[in-house]
């Protein structure tokens, strides 16, 4: 079970949440390996090379290979975790991670960071709006986007219980806190963070802590919001959201991702399938290339603020 | 990983202590080791044609061209349990040019992972032996390919496995010439010879040309012997129908301490049956014209009275 913390301001960067979980991992099991391609000053790894160095391989900048590396390792029985930013481990190494990994029936845990607008001075090379899409097109992978420090900290630990393709994504800086040291989750089940009844808004990552600010303010005014972290992407909580969207008069989706294959595609399948008639809104990245600039004016520049949330349900209104 | 390397030397001494403490004594095998490896290589060339000629189609030239290597594999050098294809303390196979599963198949099939009648089954619908290589699906093949380059890096990453846990299995790949096309090779070679995964012994086949042509006019491939030296290998090169010979190159390579070892295959493409070797076109053959079925039909003729003589 979870329980919510949002008073506690005191946030720690979210790269540290994988390294902490992997060490502690390490500590418990002599088969947990992790793999960088040269970025464990950003990500923070060199950290673990330094507590656990046989149990640290840095690959170079050869991110295909680390994945094959990744695979081998898994053949011999151990639990390989593996780093780079975001676009580096979806798009870069799709065939690898699908043939290699999925395919072949080894397992891969991979830590993608600065997905999205988070991407900021690294710009539109560096940006991922589409890694979701890729990665929910693999037969059985799992798919989360991260909403906070103690949900990234529970993600990492359990994909180490798992077998097969786990993707997270997160930005590797510090982001508000939801969630109470020690809560427990639950991969395919979305958590609900506040009961409405008017609007049901299903949120990922780090834009949980912007739905729950819009849910907030739109209280205020008169509009009673639900709000749902769906952490997990793939596989989907079908479940909840059919269960959920009872007697509600709409529903937005809000991600920090294309609205081409995300959150918002996989919620549309649901709603179009189970014939809903109930209008879904989503608020993503509306087929565009990323740039640069600092996070806050790209999550501005992208339509990904809560004021987007707010005003459109403020629109329904009308 | 600053603790591969200085594992891969114990390993290699372990290996140096093998071979009687000294590197230079060569070990040759007796005649009737050679023949026997002959007779397997014969079974396993007189195997793959079969197979493809009952299939119609397939991968014969670069299947013809690994036969004696998988012979000197299977037949010697190789750590396995035919009855138990995941025995943990296997040597590794990792055929990367996975469109040569045929040759696998009728290696693993001679020594006995599974009936030959299977090798009938090839490409057919629910089939156990796809035409490139499912791990998933087939007891003894080690790693899936297809998709070319990847199989480097998994060969790696297995060595890398076997030094961390201080193992002292070999993993044997086997690249393709046309395969060395795709960059992914290279970066696994790169990981292989820095961190001198001695462990892992880089077979190439160069058979000299890929499915539009000669290597050499599609992407000229250039002395690849001298490129794996550039890269940091201990190199060897072989010819390729040589029992004998790949034998003593993997003695050699398994001798060597203190850096990654890479064989060179001087093949043919079709190699081992003439009417192929001429072929030009020889990536994949269809046994659809009257002419390629009675050459198939007479090397399998010759074949067999090859095996009856050295059986």
């Amino acid at each position: 079970m979870f329980e919510l913390d949002r008073e506690n301001t005191d946030a720690s960067e979210m790269r540290m949440a994988v390294v902490s979980a992997i060490q502690d991992l390490m500590k418990i099991n002599d088969k947990v390996i992790a793999l960088e391609a040269d970025l464990g000053s950003a990500s923070g790894w060199a950290k673990i090379k330094k507590s656990n160095p046989d149990r640290f391989i840095n690959v170079g900048i050869a991110e295909a290979n680390m994945v094959g590396v990744a695979a081998g390792l898994s053949l011999i029985g151990f639990i390989p975790f593996i780093h780079s930013f975001a676009p580096f481990v979806s798009r870069r190494v799709f065939d690898q991670i699908f043939i290699s990994g999925a395919y072949s029936q080894n397992t891969i845990n991979i830590y993608a960071s600065d997905p999205g607008f988070t991407v900021a001075a690294n710009g539109g090379t560096h940006t991922t709006f589409e890694d979701i899409a890729l990665y929910r097109t693999i037969p059985d992978a799992l798919i989360c986007d991260a909403a906070d420090f103690v949900q990234m900290r529970w993600i990492i630990k359990n994909f180490a219980d798992l077998k097969g393709i786990h993707f997270v994504r997160a930005n590797r800086k510090p982001i508000a806190n939801i969630y109470k040291e020690g809560s427990e989750f639950e991969f395919g089940k979305g958590n609900i963070l506040k009961k409405g009844h008017d609007i049901l808004l299903i949120a990922a990552g780090q834009l949980v802590s912007d739905a729950l600010n819009a849910a907030e303010s739109l209280e205020k005014k008169g509009i009673s919001v639900e709000v749902i972290d769906m952490f997990c992407i793939k596989p989907l909580d079908k479940d909840l959201i059919l269960k959920e969207i009872k007697d509600k008069r709409a529903i937005i989706s809000f991600e920090n991702h294309s609205i081409i294959g995300g959150l918002g595609s996989a919620i549309a399948e649901v709603l179009a399938e189970n014939a809903c008639g109930i209008p879904l809104k989503r608020i993503g990245v509306n087929d565009r290339f990323g740039q640069v600039g600092t996070a806050d004016f790209l999550q501005k520049e992208f339509g990904l603020t809560q004021s987007v949330v707010v005003d459109f349900a403020l629109s329904l209104q009308n | 990983m600053a603790d591969i390397a200085g594992l891969a030397r114990n390993n290699s001494a372990d290996a140096v202590m093998m071979t009687n403490g000294n590197e230079e004594d060569e070990i040759i095998m007796n005649e009737k080791e050679i023949k026997k490896l002959k007779l397997l290589s014969a079974k396993i060339r007189l195997d793959v044609l079969k197979c493809i000629k009952k299939c119609g189609y397939g991968h014969l030239g670069g299947s013809l061209s690994i036969v004696e290597l998988l012979s000197v594999l299977y037949g010697k050098q190789l750590r396995y349990d035919a009855k138990n294809p995941q025995w943990k303390e296997r040597d590794f196979v990792i055929l990367s040019k996975g469109h040569a599963g045929p040759a696998l198949y009728s290696a693993l099939a001679n020594v006995g992972f599974f009936g030959k009648d299977w090798l009938l089954t090839l490409n057919e619908n629910g089939t156990k032996l796809p035409s490139h290589l499912d791990r998933v699906k087939t007891p003894g093949v080690d790693m899936t390919a297809g998709s070319l380059g990847q199989g480097a890096s998994i060969a790696a990453g297995i060595a890398a496995g076997f030094k961390l846990k201080k193992n002292a299995q070999f993993v044997y790949l086997i690249a393709g010439d046309g395969e060395l096309n795709e960059g992914q090779c290279w970066e696994a070679f790169q990981f292989i010879a820095h961190n001198k995964l001695n462990n892992c012994i880089a077979f190439i086949d160069e058979n000299k040309k890929q499915l539009d042509g000669w290597t050499k006019d599609v992407i000229n491939p250039y002395d690849i012997e001298k490129k794996m030296q550039a890269f940091g290998f201990f190199t060897k090169k072989v010819k390729a129908d040589d029992e004998s010979a790949i034998d003593e190159a993997i003695e050699k390579c398994k001798s060597v301490k203190d850096s990654a070892v890479c064989i060179i295959l001087d093949s043919i493409k079709g190699q081992g049956i003439k009417y192929f070797e001429d072929m030009m076109d020889n990536h994949s053959v269809k046994f659809n014209t009257a002419e390629n079925i009675k050459a198939a039909d007479d090397a399998i003729e010759e074949l067999s009275a090859l095996i009856t003589r050295l059986e």
